[in-house]
């Protein structure tokens, strides 16, 4: 069996109330993919759709989305892992091609935030949880995440200042990514300022600020095998090592609270995959949904030892011209979290990063980047390494 | 035919239960009588917080209550500003994590302490708790 490459990679901007349909909105990814590959849909064997459903009105929208597509009558289906979605159908589309059974697989994560009222999103977010034995309690998402950033901070002096860091570097890029749903500027003295909504409590110890941007938009990635990635592509981005992992919905059942469980696991098995370490990595989109996330990828991921994070971020490691760059495309934080799309739009970086073609965000002469997607609280993990 | 009664006592549990039936409903009965329990496998003596019906270990569905009893050490917590819907009633509130050893216990704060005395690390032990709005849970109290 032959290598697998991605040959095309598109985004929509990341807006806030996208003006259209669901399936408007998938197009403006796939479209620019299909673009970016220089293909017809004739040349597509498949499509994986992805997304978080509890946000579409749409029941099954795999079906719906194949046909505004025109990718009928390829088999199409759906994939979920909620904010892991579309990276999960990468690594699904990996799987369909290695084993023989599609040459070329379109991998389309979207999501519309928006198409629910925000009535229907504040009841939905109550139940993100262990319906039966958490959310009875009042859970949120942010919350969850802050119980991390406690236990981080109580365990290794971390500082909320720390944490304010990691945004203020995310809004360095967002401000220069011209698909991000937050353009604007964040210094860490906003964190401080009471009239700044940065500095607005949400759930102990984090703030707004340490919050990312909900958007609606779409990603497309296009994935072939090694012979028609040749055939399609001049710069194909190989895949090198792909890794997956779960935990315990409730937190009763996690042992480890000041890291994620699953971006440990699903690093160490696409490291392995790929026959590369930490220090190997040029370029790397990490899933900082919140702050603290950020922080702990970069200890889960070998970045940094466990505790360490803080020096990375303190140093400006992280930043463009650093050791080891993260999301030097906004991130979740400013580039904007539409949960289904998400994954996809991390891979389309690095592929942009090692193809050279990332514009003012380019990193210098990467060849080897990571994609790091989580789902939910640390429930699910992807890890995805790629290579020029 | 009489219609056969639906067992829906877990309707009673927190501020907005999203579970009405469950094989673990005693859990209710139990906190009603001031007792927090988890289940134990009659068959191989694994111990689950929450209860279960089922042990994931042997398969067995021969299981038996018991009761937290002691105290646990705070691993985390959070206090929230903003709340789900139905729960803006309740804020600010604090959810947080009880380490037992055999078992960890996800629960609330007890809203009677002030935030100066808590401290992750400190032993806590649970309490049922009747909720304004005739609901059930369980919060932690300093031990
Ligand atoms: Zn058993």
């Amino acid at each position: 069996m032959g290598k697998v490459g991605i040959i095309g990679v598109g985004q929509s901007a990341f807006v806030r109330g996208y003006p259209g349909s669901i399936k408007e909105l998938a197009f403006e990814g796939f479209r620019d993919a299909m673009l970016d590959a220089q293909i017809t849909t004739k040349d597509i064997d498949a499509s994986v759709i992805c997304s978080a459903p509890e946000y579409d009105k749409q029941r099954s929208p795999a079906g719906v989305l194949a046909e505004y597509f025109g990718l009928t009558p390829q088999p199409t289906f759906y994939v979920e892992t909620l904010c892991s979605s579309s990276s999960t159908g990468v690594k699904l589309a990996y799987s369909l091609i290695k084993s023989g059974l599609h040459d070329v697989v379109a991998v389309v994560g979207f999501q519309k935030m928006s198409e629910i009222s925000s009535a229907e999103s504040q009841e939905r977010m109550g139940r993100g949880a262990d319906i039966q034995w958490e959310s009875p309690f009042g859970t949120m998402m942010p919350a969850y995440y802050a119980m991390y950033a406690r236990r981080h901070m109580s365990k290794y002096g971390t500082t909320s200042e720390d944490l304010a860091l990691i945004r203020v570097k995310a809004a360095t890029y967002g401000q220069i990514n011209e698909k991000a749903v937050y353009r604007k500027p964040v210094t860490l003295d906003m964190f401080s300022d009471p009239e700044s909504a940065m500095s607005g409590p949400v759930a102990s110890p984090l703030r707004v600020g340490d919050c990312c941007a909900n958007a609606d938009g779409s990603s497309c990635i296009i994935v072939a095998n090694e012979e028609k990635a040749k055939a399609f592509s001049k710069k194909p981005v190989w895949i090198l090592g792909v890794g997956a992992a779960s935990t315990t919905v409730n937190l009763v059942g996690r042992s480890l609270f000041s890291g994620l469980t699953v971006g440990m696991e699903a690093g160490k098995q696409a490291y392995e995959m790929a026959g590369v370490s930490p220090k190997d990595i040029d370029v790397a989109e990490v899933h900082d949904c919140f702050t603290i996330a950020e922080m702990m990828a970069y200890e889960n991921l070998g970045f940094a030892k466990p505790g360490e994070g803080r020096d990375l971020i303190r140093g400006k490691e992280t930043y463009k011209e650093g050791s080891i760059p993260v999301n030097v495309d906004g991130g979740l934080l400013s580039k904007g979290h539409p949960i289904g799309a998400t994954g996809g739009s991390q891979i389309r970086t690095i592929v942009l990063q090692l193809r050279g073609e990332a514009g003012d965000m380019q990193v210098k002469d990467p060849e080897i980047g990571l994609v790091h997607n989580i789902g939910g609280v640390g429930l699910y993990g992807n890890v995805t390494i790629l290579g020029r | 035919m009489a219609k056969k009664e639906i067992d829906t006592r877990f309707n009673k549990f927190g501020t907005v239960s999203f579970t009405s039936t469950t094989k673990v409903n005693d859990f209710i009965d139990r906190l009603e009588q001031g007792k927090v329990s988890g289940t134990r496998c009659k068959k191989c003596g694994m111990t689950f917080f929450p209860p279960r019906a089922d042990c994931y270990q042997c398969f067995s569905s021969d299981m038996e209550w018991f009761d937290v009893a002691g105290t646990g050490k705070l691993v985390t917590y959070s206090k929230l500003e903003y709340a789900p819907v139905g729960f803006d009633g309740d804020l600010p509130y604090a959810i947080a994590l009880l380490d037992f050893g055999d078992f960890k216990v996800f629960g609330r704060l007890d809203s009677n302490l002030s935030d100066d005395e808590i401290q992750v690390g400190m032993e806590m032990k649970t309490a049922v708790n009747k909720l304004p709005n005739g609901q059930l849970n369980y919060v932690f109290q300093k031990a």
